[in-house]
């Protein structure tokens, strides 16, 4: 049976920057959901029939 | 002292656990130089469109086209990484090197197809987020899955793959597809074998060692020269089609017209070269020239747009 390899430092440093990056994605994604809602409701809310 | 099982295994084995790509590595699996022309392209075709679209809209919808790009591209280099490895231009691809294992690859391309094409038909409409889907079928199924491997044609019928771009990004304008938008996609349709067929000249060995059935390895290099030289002239008239449609107009017209001609020129010269070198060194021209051909022609109808320049009367 193949035993894996423990992390070395590198794969250590390359995850840490490969979350920074996930993590910043997830950011762009919620202020791009965030803003394009806003954008494509536009007045509707406030224009709606009560 | 005796080592025990576990601990020999680790010193033998070159096993990880997986997942020690670097972010430059998952970057390059979205092909950034390809997603450059497709996001060119896809705004050349927004601003082309008729009627308006929302600003963030429309950066929306460029956002999900690249994104849908780099999904084929990602998925692309999952399923080709067995032939990538032997190719001197594929080799150090993120698969092939090792440094991203085939299913991350797999995950990640599948992953964004699914997203930019959700985004697509959720922010802007379901008719440019379904040319989307269709987009990233045609090249990771119809493409890279059979034609690439079957058919020294592969590069004609799957150059259609990178003509949809800015028809998508056209109908996430307009809602609809006009004849405008398929004017934009046969220019690019038409440009797409002679710019392959270049490079495969001068990387005739590369296919030839990897299996890829590429026309000089099939039916020879001087019938390679002379498609070339036909597609070229085939451009000409693709290339009027904006102009037919109402979609570019007079500067267009001009710088296009020189462009192409020029186009035909070096395609003329690959055609008429003999020795090996002399072709290789044409065949490096025109390749080079077609991305610049392409980026200007694209270009001329995006400043004609952006500057309100009058357009030609639609023929068609």
């Amino acid at each position: 049976m193949q035993v894996p390899q423990p992390f070395s430092p590198d794969d250590l440093a390359r995850r840490r920057r490969r979350s920074i990056a996930m993590a910043a994605v997830l950011i762009i994604m919620v202020a791009l959901f965030f803003i394009t809602t806003l954008v494509r409701l536009g007045g509707n809310v406030a224009e709606r029939v009560l | 002292m005796a080592q025990r099982p576990a601990e020999l295994a680790t010193e033998t084995l070159p096993t990880t656990l997986g997942g020690q790509g670097d972010v430059a590595d998952f970057v390059a699996l979205l092909k950034p130089r390809v997603m450059s022309l497709v996001v060119f392209s896809a705004v050349v075709g927004l601003v082309a469109a008729p009627g308006s679209i929302h600003p963030w809209l429309g950066f929306v919808a460029i956002l999900c086209i690249a994104l849908g790009a780099g999904a084929s591209g990602a998925l692309n280099m999952w399923y080709d990484a067995d032939i990538d490895a032997l190719m001197k231009r594929t080799a150090s691809r993120p698969v092939p090197r090792g440094a991203v294992s085939p299913q991350e690859a797999l995950g990640f391309g599948l992953t964004l197809a699914i997203a930019s094409v959700l985004m697509l038909g959720l922010f802007v409409n379901v008719l440019a987020a379904a040319l989307l889907a269709f987009t990233i079928f045609f090249y990771v199924v119809i493409y890279t899955m059979w034609l690439k491997r079957w058919t020294p044609q592969n590069i004609v019928i799957g150059g259609a793959a990178g003509a949809f771009p800015p028809m998508v990004a056209w109908a996430a304008a307009a809602n609809s597809i006009d004849l405008g938008a398929i004017a934009l996609f046969l220019l690019i349709f038409f440009w797409t074998p002679p710019h392959f067929w270049a490079l495969a000249l001068f990387r005739e060995g590369d296919y030839e060692k990897a299996g890829v059935p590429m026309l000089p390895n099939v039916a020879g290099r001087p019938e390679t020269k002379k498609q070339i030289l036909l597609y070229s002239i085939a451009l000409l008239p693709a290339a009027s089609l904006p102009l037919l449609t109402g979609t570019a107009g007079n500067l267009y017209a001009i710088a296009g017209s020189l462009l192409t001609l020029n186009f035909i020129r070096l395609a003329m010269a690959v055609f008429k070269a003999s020795a090996r070198e002399n072709e290789d060194k044409a065949s490096k021209k025109l390749f080079g020239y077609s991305i610049i051909w392409l980026f200007a022609m694209l270009l001329l109808v995006l400043v004609e747009h952006l500057l309100a320049l009058p357009l030609w009367t639609a023929v068609f």
